[in-house]
């Protein structure tokens, strides 16, 4: 019984690393089943399981968010993604990372008067540094 | 005693920093594990996307996808990505340094400049230097995921394709080891050509739906990538410098209690060796 290499990974994790037998995973055009020796492809996938049946015959299941398949000659790698990606939560997201520019630019001056105080603070830091050296000088 | 009464509580404040300062240490070396791995964890995704991508634009010549193109600059993009918290040694100060080395090359040409911040110290210091920020993200903790960094890389793309900007940076500090921790300014865009011998391959993939579709989101998929890998290893490096400075913070207090410790046992015998002349002549007296 011929097997082929599998990797499953995402940005965060490697997710699965195995010889298996077949696989069978939700596919951009719908359900495809694949087996060792299967010809070179790239295509995307749909949130959904991938089922694969391993060396022991053992069937087991992972839940990808989607992803790129990639087979070649002799190994088959799945890039997961980690989340479900849809253009308006992407959008939503950019959104809030440009608010909190804005955000961020529009309290500069809470920013300025904490830098402020914070140079402040190291300067009677500075003092009292000074301070101890001398009595400690004294004190030798 | 009256005479070290000062130096004493001195001593005993020291003492408490000494404590915080080697419980931080302990804590960061134990993060610090933790980030290594996932750095490791991170990798295989890069490297596998980045050779799909290459065969990719191998096999379709016909089709070139903007981010591959090179084109005249007017205006350029950085991701800083800097820590969140700080108490990590001159970490963040060297990478600021880098960067702002690297954008006045650019600003000498005439070439402005647009930030996209990751982490509160960038924003900090940005904010007191000035720049053009149009995106920002804080407060990612020690696990981030890709999720809560798909925003900020898409302020930056966005820009790119609609012609804002004509190049992306990324500067990060890249871990090293747990000594070394260097500030690395990279480009993320347009993705430069790698011109590897193992992607001259013999064989084309079947594609579905089709090459430009596919390439589109690879694309996209492999900047998030490296931008999250950025943070990940930032934070690693977070974890090890804070561990350095926190293990030299808790032995120069341990090196000011023994000071302490001398000038106050001077100070006692000197009380007490004064005392016992006081006595002596006052009996000598009577």
């Amino acid at each position: 019984m011929y097997t082929f290499q599998l990797d499953i990974v995402s940005a965060e994790k490697s997710i699965f690393s195995g010889s298996v037998k077949s696989m069978v995973v939700r596919g951009e055009l719908g359900e495809m089943g694949i087996a060792p020796g299967h010809a070179p492809l790239l295509t995307s996938l749909k949130p959904g399981s991938v089922r694969l049946i391993d060396n022991n015959d053992q069937e087991s299941h992972y839940y990808v968010s989607g992803g790129m398949l990639e087979i070649q000659p002799h190994t088959t790698t799945i890039l997961a993604d980690t989340a479900v990606r849809a253009e308006d939560v992407d959008e939503a997201a950019a959104i809030e990372a440009k608010e909190a520019a804005e955000a961020a630019m529009a309290d500069q001056n809470s920013e300025i008067e904490y830098s402020r105080a914070a140079a402040e603070l190291a300067e009677a830091v500075a003092q009292l540094r000074t301070l101890q050296s001398i009595r400690k000088k004294a004190g030798k | 005693m009256a005479v070290g009464k000062e130096i004493r509580t001195k001593i005993g404040s020291i003492k408490n920093t000494q404590k915080i300062t080697s419980a931080m240490e302990m804590v960061a070396a134990s993060k610090m594990r933790k980030a290594q791995d996932r750095m490791e964890a991170t990798k295989p995704y890069s490297q596998k996307i980045r050779k799909v991508i290459g065969h990719l634009a191998m096999g379709n010549t016909e089709y070139k996808h903007p981010y591959i193109i090179e084109r005249e600059v007017s205006r350029v993009g950085f991701i800083v990505i800097s820590t969140d918290r700080g108490l990590c040694g001159g970490l963040n100060t060297n990478m600021f340094k880098d960067a702002l080395k690297s954008m006045k090359q650019w600003q000498d040409k005439d070439v402005e400049i647009d930030l996209c911040l990751i982490g509160s110290k960038a924003g900090a210091f940005f904010s007191r230097f000035g720049g053009n920020v149009v995106a920002r993200k804080t407060h990612i903790g020690d696990a981030p995921t890709v999720t809560d960094l798909i925003g900020t890389v898409k302020v930056m793309l966005d820009a790119f394709d609609e012609g804002r900007i004509d190049r992306l940076f990324l500067v990060h500090n890249e871990f090293v080891n747990t000594m070394t921790q260097s500030p690395r300014v990279h480009q993320l865009l347009p993705v430069e050509k790698d011109d590897d011998d193992d992607l001259k391959h013999h064989w084309d993939y079947i594609y579905e739906p089709d090459a430009k579709e596919l390439l589109d989101v690879l694309l996209v998929r492999y900047i998030e990538s490296l931008v999250y890998q950025g943070v990940v290893d930032n934070i690693a490096c977070e974890q090890a410098s804070r561990m350095v400075a926190m293990k030299a913070a808790t032995d120069n207090a341990g090196d000011i209690i023994d000071d302490l410790q001398l000038i106050y046992n001077k100070a006692r015998q000197a009380a007490i060796t004064q005392e016992i002349s006081e006595i002596i002549g006052g009996a000598a007296a009577v």
